[in-house]
């Protein structure tokens, strides 16, 4: 197998651990990180696309090597990564206050709307 | 002056409420009423910039391009486009999507005037609102893939905190931590496509990968992840379970918005299965074409949802909830309509290959038609019903259905605009859902029987259902502790009141939205070429 495929094995490996920690998991922050690794993996895939063995970054006029590496999945990934930490804020705020009405962070014990 | 607003109103109609939301908070330090007056003008402003924009667009209906830091949208040649810059495509479809867009916030904020006073909170309330209101604007007319996904998320950070915006609420919170917990793995999944095609096509651009796609094995989980992602986001059952809770919990100037952003994600499916998959739906090189799969999809679970959404409003007894459980009924019924249309893709009219012109349209086109007339009245009649809904709140304190009771004495026009509402939501002529509706089970009756039996009888349930909750809460004997109720500001009144004329206009003259809005909208969504063409052609 070829080590370029790696990478692609760790952007699965992440999105499922992250799907199954949101899914199966009875804490809220636990849920939160699940969101955070998908959201890692989804990074990670974007980044991979973008990069060439032996390339450089795109910003030099005299570069020793023609490789580049595409800068587009590049700013899509910071991009990316600031809308994260601005829903992973909110994330938390709300795990907060949830905390501060139940007092507890397992699913089970916070009472469901049932009305 | 008017020659530049019309040609740069694609990004002005995006720029103003941005603008607007991050002025709010400075001009709220002026005082309440100023403030309350300024956003209600950026709204405004947001609304005639579309109108202007709608006026410029449909006499001729060719897609119009803006392209964000001027020059040629395409850098590469027509065979091998390369359109790398940021721009918006605005094509029948989003005109409609945008005006509905437009609309709804502009009710929001002048509901909210009276809905909202003297609670603390205001000024991060309305600077949401306008930055929800943005980000559904951009989803709407964005014609990129990238920006889509930034702007839903824009939208549902923005939404979220509006959810939770009573946050000594617990229910609203968590409502709020559901609701962010779907979007964010909705948008990431979305992330996650976009990168699948810009890893193939090298392009961001949806006209592009539209011109290039090949249908493989990627594309095909592009597809799947992308329908599941936005039909979440529209709240199609099985995961409907955010969208009671979500509208339940929310002030119901907020839940009128997030209508509009539920149906700007729906938008962003019908986009992704007419345009970016438009050239391989009829793909006949495989056992069994595209649009019969996806369509056959919908369809189950359209009617999964409205049974859900129907035998659910039936059991509740909360007012909002109730409302929002008939909403994903409804959003089931626009998805019953795609489906059918996607079935009937093949049929949906009938060229004369010398003159050009129609000679007939096939019952496709009728589903499609019913689908999108229905997005707008979808739209207007749940958005009508929550804003009653929050009336009878704001007057009473009290959402029980039980607890209510002989509101009508006290309250005349929220009770004709609730009967107003609920007529319209179950079909009734002579309000606007009848005419969509209409279209609806004629055009499932010819797909299968059984759907349209099922879409009239489950129209009628809404009906029954609607009917206990006017009999409980607007009728019957007075309740003592409800003696002293009286009628919502006017402002409340006046909103609903906007949203009550449009109902009964569209419900009188249908002929006219149809013609001239949502005809428009099923050609560019049938001719996906049109739209590839105006991006891939040259400038």
């Amino acid at each position: 197998m070829d080590v370029f495929y790696v990478p692609y094995l760790a952007v699965a490996a992440l999105v499922l651990v992250g799907l199954y920690a949101v899914i199966f998991k009875r804490n809220l922050i636990k849920i939160v990180i699940g969101i955070t690794l998908i959201e890692s993996g989804v990074n990670l895939f974007l980044i991979t696309l973008g990069y060439k063995e032996g390339s450089i970054a795109p910003i030099y006029t005299a570069s020793p090597s023609s490789i580049m590496s595409m800068p587009v999945p590049q700013a899509l990934t910071l991009t990316s990564i600031v809308i994260g930490v601005a829903v992973l804020a909110l994330m938390l705020t709300l795990v907060i206050h949830i905390y501060r009405h139940y007092g507890t962070l397992d699913v089970r014990k916070i009472k469901e709307d049932e009305e | 002056m008017i020659d530049f607003l019309i040609e740069h109103s694609p990004a002005l109609i995006v720029a103003v409420p941005l603008l607007g939301a991050f002025l709010t908070p400075l001009i709220g330090k002026i005082n309440d009423k100023v403030r309350n007056i300024f956003v209600i003008l950026i709204t405004l402003l947001t609304t005639s910039l579309i109108l202007l924009m709608l006026n410029n667009f449909l006499p001729d209906a060719t897609p119009i391009t803006y392209v964000f830091g001027g020059g040629p949208a395409n850098v590469g040649t027509s065979d091998a486009p390369y359109a790398i810059r940021i721009l918006f495509e605005i094509d029948g479809m989003n005109a409609f999507m945008a005006l509905i867009a437009g609309l709804l916030p502009l009710i929001a904020v002048i509901y909210s005037w009276g809905f909202l006073k003297d609670q603390t909170g205001q000024d991060k309330f309305y600077t949401l609102l306008l930055l929800m209101t943005a980000g559904m604007l951009g989803m709407i007319l964005t014609g990129d893939l990238f920006n889509f996904f930034v702007f839903l998320e824009i939208t549902s950070i923005a939404s979220c905190a509006l959810i939770a915006y009573r946050t000594d609420n617990k229910f609203s919170i968590q409502a709020g931590f559901k609701y962010i917990v779907i979007s964010a793995i909705g948008a990431l999944f979305l992330l996650f496509s976009v990168a699948i095609f810009y890893g193939q096509y090298d392009a961001l651009n949806m006209a592009v990968i539209a011109n290039n796609i090949k249908y493989g094995f990627l594309d095909k989980i592009a597809l799947v992840i992308l329908i599941a992602a936005l039909a979440m986001k529209a709240g199609l059952a099985p995961m409907h379970m955010w969208i009671p809770d979500a509208y339940g919990r929310s002030p119901a100037s907020v839940a009128i918005v997030l209508v509009g952003t539920t149906l700007a994600s729906l938008y962003g499916g019908l986009r992704v299965i007419f345009t970016i998959y438009g050239k391989t739906l009829l793909d006949m090189g495989s056992t069994i074409s595209p649009n019969i799969i996806i369509g056959f999809l919908l369809i189950a679970l359209s009617i999964l949802a409205i049974f859900v959404g129907v035998f659910l409003a039936l059991k509740r007894s909360d007012f909002k909830k109730m409302i929002a459980y008939v909403a994903v009924a409804e959003i089931g019924y626009i998805f019953l309509a795609i489906g059918a249309a996607l079935i009937r893709y093949d049929a949906l009219k009938t060229v004369d290959s010398f003159t050009g012109e129609v000679i007939s349209y096939g019952s496709g086109f009728y589903a499609l038609q019913g689908g999108i007339l229905h997005i707008l009245n979808d739209a207007l009649d749940i958005g009508l019903l929550l804003l009653v809904a929050g009336a009878v709140y704001f007057a009473t304190k009290e959402t029980s259905i039980n607890k209510l009771g002989g509101l009508a004495r006290n309250m005349k026009y929220t009770t004709i605009f609730f009967l107003i509402g609920f007529l319209a939501v179950s079909g009734m002529p002579p309000m606007n859902g009848f005419a969509s509706k209409l279209l609806i089970y004629q055009s499932t009756y010819e797909v299968s029987p059984i759907l349209g039996i099922i879409a009239i009888l489950c129209s009628i349930m809404i009906l029954a259902a609607f009917i206990k909750v006017f009999q409980s809460v607007f009728l019957g004997p007075e309740i003592p502790s409800l003696k002293n109720v009286r009628e919502v500001p006017k402002s409340m009144l006046f909103a609903m009141g906007i949203i009550a004329c449009i109902i009964i206009f569209i419900g009188l003259f249908p002929d006219f939205i149809i013609e001239n809005l949502v005809t428009p909208a099923v050609d560019a969504l049938h001719n996906s070429a049109g739209y590839i063409s105006a991006i891939t052609g040259g400038a």
